[in-house]
């Protein structure tokens, strides 16, 4: 009992609508590696934020005990002073400035307020060969890769004398050789006493490295298994991550399946900012009319990346592959291009990406086709309105008007909007990115009977959901993505969460 | 009851610039002991900030698309030289001289458009070179005096009115009134009225909610009034200023691109969500280009009446400008992040700072203080609207 560091107890954390995190117990021994797995959206990164501080002490409710005292952390540098330090899948390094300042940022090594760059360097210096990094502490960070950028945060934390390190996904990023050495790296802390949390989809890596690890599902802790002690397989951790049934939770659908709608051929697309490095590599798929397809892929697999980069290159550098609609092979570099050509795509993040939160409900749903509400470039405002309040009663968009500014509408009818404006393109194939993200369970049913309509209307739908049970529930086809390639193709018959879950992880020969 | 009812309506966001406004008119006639609203005086307010009303036009749209321009006063300082060097060096007709100034000043505005646009320097970097650039070039071309005189009609554009071509008409106490000026004030009045009450009624139609008949007539009886005070006060004086005609069908023409063309909306998607309106298909580059260009027109306008006006194209012209037009913009309710913002909007806060100006100094105030009461206001009016829009949000 008393070796461990960390007991977290009884953690509930709500956000407006949702329940992130329920009930959860975790414990984390002294000087081991613990590894937490779930799904995206499972709740893995909120439990973190509520560790490190992120999310306030009474924000949540719950206690944390470390180091055998309870603690209550208002923020990121409390949590910090405590040797809590967590490092998350974006890096927080700044670009332009040196592997030392980067090390020592907010923690300089300076007397009477000014900076001491001998003993900064030096100790940068000294804190590099601990992470077995073979670089200056001069040199820019901008000049380094993402592996040895990964490394100069792991220096950060121990500048910090850390003594609980969590890491969100820190391999993510990384290439074979990378993710080996960090690997060995922590293994090499462990030695030393620090205490590791990771965080991560590598279901592989995890069984090779963690001393115990914590399933966590819907928001709740499910099991944590002793690596010691059980027998553990990546069967095991996956039966785990997805154990749920489905509910009557999909409006039920018979599909009228037509011809092909869109294909893609030898899609390759490369990083924007990592040159050379292909987000995703070869995917061919197809998805025909009449048709649901679900995309499948864990975080950082290319499924947004791919969607986005089909939808006029709004993403991506170095595009190569083919596009078909309705069996034509058709050239598409633009928004305009693609909406031209029947194609659609709302996104997975409608705050940033998706509305203007600032303008009404009817604006935004004929934002995307304002033309043709117009003519000679004169917009008709009262055939708009009609429109937007025929969309409103349709699709049920909660809201006492369509004059309605979008920004204050719940998650659920915003996403209403969004499909809205889409369908109004009077486009032939919709690609949805996480259509029910961020929406409580009524409002999803909503969602997918409007998406069951829609394909029933003759439309192709590809549905992008990290929700395997969404997927299954909804798609009559699915494929599955691992680190930008197509590992998978299901029919729906054929598809189980086990099955989908193994080829989303499943590493490509390269 | 009738106070609820404007209460529900009227939004207090929308409609405060106005109420400020008409405040700021009352205390000022107040303590002009009502030289303020004097024939003259009004006929002086509008010829005076006409070129301020014209830039702020330009820069209201600019602000929506979450933009901004410094280069406007020395824009309005190099198109004057160049529309003074047409005219009175080369006796190019005024007609001709004054297009060939206006492409002049669209092709500033594609200049500083294509770097904004398509090369994506930040709007501020690339108007503060050209208000050096542009200030630099007005210099060369005029070495350090000014050209005049101008033609007559360029200086009747700007200074003069028009002609009383109907005769006058008594109007009792008030004495003799131009009766041109008195009829286009009521077609004015009536093309208001038909238009509100079309729109009102097509609304209707649709079912859509309009206001409560009550609150439209008063709101409709309002803007008619102060028309009705306008014109007949110029009436009295010296009939309408020409730059009057041209700021009012210049106020209703960018009303309706911004209310109802397609190119006018997608400047409001650009600044309410630039990467939403990108994902939506607007091609937004094309769109930053043209409100530059549009920008340069009118601030070539802008520099053509000011030029006329003085009589004069000097090195100085146009200096600060760009600071009066901004802030007519933002006390007219334009956000900081961009997305709002009205054209009328704009030309009221340019009004606002136009009578502040008017008013402090027919009671004496010395320019500093002045100044003072205009930084002021502008931050008020700035604080006012994030105050409202926090606790909207809250």
């Amino acid at each position: 009992m008393s070796d461990d560091i960390l007991r977290m107890r009884a953690i509930t954390k709500t956000f407006p609508g949702v329940r992130a995190l329920h009930d959860v117990n975790l414990s984390v021994r002294r000087g081991e590696i613990h590894a937490i797995c779930g799904e995206n959206g499972a709740g893995k990164s909120t439990l973190m934020k509520v560790l490190s501080g992120v999310y306030p002490h009474g924000s949540y409710e719950g206690e944390i005990t470390f180091d055998g005292e309870p603690v209550r952390f208002s923020d990121i540098r409390d949590s910090e002073r405590r040797g809590i330090v967590i490092i998350h899948q974006e890096l927080a390094l700044c670009p332009q400035l040196s592997i030392a300042e980067n090390i020592f940022l907010g923690n300089e090594r300076a007397r009477r307020g000014l900076v001491d760059w001998n003993r900064t360097n030096h100790e940068a210096g000294r804190l590099l060969d601990r992470v077995g990094l073979p670089e200056s502490p001069v040199t820019t960070v901008a000049d380094i890769g993402v592996g040895k950028q990964q490394l100069v945060e792991i220096a950060k934390a121990l500048a910090k004398e850390v003594r609980l390190l969590i890491l969100d996904e820190p391999t993510a990023a990384l290439n074979d050789e990378d993710s080996a050495h960090l690997l060995d790296l922590l293994r090499g802390l462990r030695e030393d006493g620090v205490t590791c949390v990771i965080i991560s989809h590598k279901l592989n890596e995890v069984a090779s490295i963690a001393d115990s690890i914590t399933i966590i599902r819907d928001g709740e802790l499910i099991e944590t298994l002793d690596l010691a002690e059980d027998q553990v397989t990546e069967d095991r951790i996956i039966a785990g991550m997805v154990g749920r049934d489905l509910e009557h939770r999909f409006p039920p659908h018979e599909p009228d399946i037509g011809a092909e709608a869109l294909r893609i051929e030898d899609w390759t697309v490369h990083s924007p900012v990592q040159r050379g490095r292909a987000v995703v590599s070869g995917a061919s798929l197809s998805v025909r009319r009449g048709e649901i397809v679900g995309l499948a892929g864990l975080m950082g697999a290319g499924r947004t990346e791919l969607a986005m980069s089909v939808f006029g290159r709004s993403y991506g550098t170095d595009i190569s592959g083919r596009i078909y609609r309705d069996g034509r092979q058709v050239e598409i570099r633009t928004v305009r291009d693609a909406i031209r050509h029947g194609i659609a795509y709302a996104t997975e993040d409608r705050k940033r990406y998706g509305l203007n939160l600032i303008e009404d409900i009817k604006r935004n749903i004929s934002a995307a086709d304002l033309g043709r509400l117009a003519r000679r470039g004169w917009v008709d405002d009262n055939e708009e309105y009609r429109v937007a309040d025929r969309f409103r009663t349709e699709l049920g968009i909660k809201a006492p008007s369509v004059l309605s500014v979008t920004g204050k509408l719940s998650g659920g009818n915003q996403q209403k909007v969004v499909l809205s404006k889409w369908i109004f393109t009077d486009a032939d194939v919709l690609i949805l990115d996480e259509p029910t993200r961020g929406i409580d369970v009524g409002a999803k049913y909503e969602i997918y009977s409007i998406i069951n309509r829609l394909a029933d209307s003759g439309k192709a739908v590809l549905v992008i959901s990290s929700e395997l049970p969404e997927l299954l529930g909804l798609c009559d086809r699915i494929y599955t993505l691992s680190a930008g390639r197509v590992t998978g193709e299901l029919a729906r018959a054929d598809a189980t969460q086990e099955r989908l879950m193994a080829l989303m992880t499943k590493e490509q020969p390269r | 009851m009738i106070s609820s009812l404007l209460g529900r309506s009227l939004n207090i966001r929308q409609s405060g610039i106005y109420i400020a406004f008409a405040l700021i008119v009352v205390l000022f006639s107040i303590l002009t002991d009502g030289a303020l609203l004097q024939p003259q005086n009004i006929s002086n307010i509008i010829v005076q900030n006409s070129y301020i009303l014209i830039l702020s036009i330009g820069m209201i749209l600019i602000i929506i698309a979450g933009h901004i321009d410094l280069s406007v006063g020395s824009v309005v300082a190099v198109t004057g030289a160049i529309a003074a060097v047409l005219m009175v060096e080369y006796g190019l007709p005024w007609p001709l001289a004054l297009v060939i100034t206006l492409i002049a000043g669209g092709l500033i505005g594609a200049w500083q458009g294509y770097w904004i646009a398509y090369y994506g320097i930040p709007a501020f970097i690339v108007t503060l070179a050209g208000m050096l650039l542009f200030r630099a070039l007005t210099l060369t071309v005029l070495g350090n005096q000014g050209i005049g005189p101008f033609p007559d009609p360029v200086r009747t554009l700007s200074n003069g009115f028009t002609d009383g071509y109907l005769g006058n008409v008594g109007l009792g106490p008030l004495g003799g009134a131009d009766v041109f000026s008195l009829i286009v004030g009521a077609l004015v009045i009536a093309g208001m009225a038909t238009t509100q009450w079309r729109a009102r009624a097509a609304r209707l139609g649709y079912r859509q909610s309009v206001d409560p008949l009550p609150v439209f007539l008063l709101k409709l009886l309002t803007a008619a009034a102060v028309i009705i005070v306008v014109v007949v006060q110029l009436a009295r004086f010296k009939n309408l200023p020409w730059v009057l005609v041209l700021l009012a069908a210049l106020v209703l023409a960018y009303s309706l691109l911004t209310t109802r063309a397609v190119f006018g909306r997608q400047i409001y998607a650009i600044g309410g969500n630039l990467q939403a309106a990108q994902l939506s298909g607007i091609n937004v580059r094309q769109v930053v280009f043209w409100i530059f260009v549009n920008m340069g027109v009118l601030a070539a306008l802008a520099g053509v009446i000011f030029a006329g006006r003085l009589n004069q194209a000097g090195p100085t012209a146009g200096n600060a400008f760009e600071l009066d037009a901004i802030a007519a913009a933002f006390i007219g309710g334009a956000a900081v992040q961009g997305g709002v913002g009205k054209v009328v909007g704009a030309i009221t806060g340019g009004l606002i700072m136009g009578v502040i100006n008017n008013g402090m100094s027919l009671i004496g105030s010395p320019s500093e203080r002045v100044m003072l009461v205009k930084g002021v206001v502008l931050l008020a009016a700035v604080a006012f609207d994030v105050w409202t829009k926090r606790r909207a949000t809250r």
